[in-house]
């Protein structure tokens, strides 16, 4: 079984230089992978060269096993909602259906009719809230029954409210199709409850791409008191490290326990432990910086 | 049936969550052998989180021989936790008050009862593990 997504290299660049680079990552079946980064890091590059409307400058992409651009027919086994849902304004809910179903050979009423709920057929598309026509677009993504489902910012204009909805839609449908599904989005917060694969971009590279538990169980703040860094028992890298007066707070990822008592050890939350991430300082190299199970691209 | 509640500020992964509700419901004899447990659909729907999520915390219920999974019909409740101790929960309820009781009169407030009781918890499991 091919992944569902596979890069190797893969590298998109416009007129104002590249907005991705070095892009190697491997998702895994049946994950909900959150594709995390602030805005313009290269989120939706990547989605959009995963459905082939934009080409690779260098490397490569596959999808489902294919070159979604030399092979255009496995787009149909991909459901795209693009940034902002665009859909037809003066198409109603109904006749929106109506064309997605007669364009997808595959189409799942059932599917479709349980993402739509009570949502009528004569609504003008035009007319709906935001949460309503994000409805519909997931309705049309998911009645596709896609294996890989990419979703571009999809909270980006709803409510708290709305947001919690959608994400319950999304994963009755995910439990449904059991498709692979990627949420690109700039507010962690959002994706932190249903991630359970983490990829992390900024300015157009993937600074860590990996299992949300892994994540977790293998990074650490310690605390201590301020003092020269040499190498610490279970401590594999230092990806961040503040100073505030005599005390040192460093962000670790680990490779076993530590157990220097001088040194308080927590957990981390995903939100901070990405931050972290995002803005790594350029640290002198007390502890080598080595190769591990996550990916560093800096 | 059980209904799950997830809070995600406390930081415990979810499939934990789940796991532990199921537990503290066979302790309290909430449930019994035989009933059955929310669907993964169900579960998702309601809390809107990773259906992977939810199949895993059922998953290591069962290998903790909790639960049955009975494809296409559902998992249930295979034995309990709840037999043994709960005969005694009565009594040990009653020595609680009384101490509880003792501790206020003591001048200890809400705060240091509960810092109290966690520390001597924390230490009586850490000697038994020694």
């Amino acid at each position: 079984m091919s992944a569902p997504l596979e890069a190797q290299a893969l590298g998109k660049r416009f007129r104002r230089g590249w907005a991705m680079r070095d892009c190697s990552l491997t998702l895994p079946e049946g994950a909900i992978v959150g594709l995390a980064g602030p805005n313009g890091a290269g989120k939706s590059t990547l989605l959009e060269l995963a459905v082939g409307l934009l080409e690779p400058s260098e490397g490569e992409i596959r999808v489902l096993g294919h070159d979604p651009r030399a092979e255009p027919s496995v787009v149909a086994r991909i459901g795209y909602v693009a940034q902002g849902a665009p859909l037809y304004r003066s198409f109603t809910v109904g006749e929106t259906v109506e064309f997605a179903r007669s364009t997808n050979p595959g189409w799942d009423t059932a599917v479709a009719r349980g993402v739509l709920d009570q949502l009528s057929e004569k609504r003008r598309v035009s007319s709906l809230s935001a949460g309503d026509r994000a409805r519909l677009a997931l309705a049309l993504a998911l009645g596709k029954r896609p294996e890989l489902l990419l979703l571009d910012e999809p909270f980006g204009r709803l409510d708290p409210l709305a947001a919690r909805e959608f994400l319950q839609m999304l994963m009755h449908g995910v439990a449904e199709t059991k498709a692979t599904v990627v949420i690109a989005s700039h507010v962690i917060a959002d994706i932190e409850r249903v991630a359970d694969h983490i990829v992390l971009v900024s300015d157009g590279r993937v600074r860590l791409d990996g299992d949300v538990e892994e994540l977790l169980a293998s990074h650490r703040l310690l605390t201590g008191a301020r003092r020269p860094l040499g190498q610490i028992a279970g401590v594999a890298e230092i990806v961040r490290q503040r100073h505030s007066g005599r005390q040192m707070t460093l962000l670790a990822r680990l490779d076993g326990p530590v157990v220097d008592p001088s040194w308080s050890v927590d957990e981390i939350g995903l939100e901070e432990l990405l931050l972290a991430y995002m803005a790594p300082e350029r640290l002198p190299e007390p502890q080598a910086r080595e190769k591990g199970r996550l990916r560093w691209h800096a | 049936m059980i209904e799950f509640h997830l809070d995600q500020r406390s930081g415990v992964a979810t499939y934990l969550q789940i796991g532990q509700q199921v537990r503290e419901a066979l302790r309290l004899g909430v449930l019994d052998v035989g009933d059955q447990l929310p669907t993964v659909r169900e579960v998702v729907a309601d809390l809107a989180v990773n259906p992977n999520t939810v199949a895993k915390a059922y998953r290591e219920l069962e290998r903790e021989g909790l639960v049955v999974a009975q494809p296409g019909r559902g998992t249930f409740i295979a034995s309990t936790l709840a037999a043994p101790s709960l005969e005694h929960h009565e009594t040990l309820r009653r020595d609680l008050e009384l101490w509880l009781e003792a501790a206020e009169r003591a001048g200890l407030d809400e705060e240091s009862i509960r810092a109290l009781v966690s520390s001597t918890l924390r230490e009586v499991l850490v000697r038994r593990v020694a």
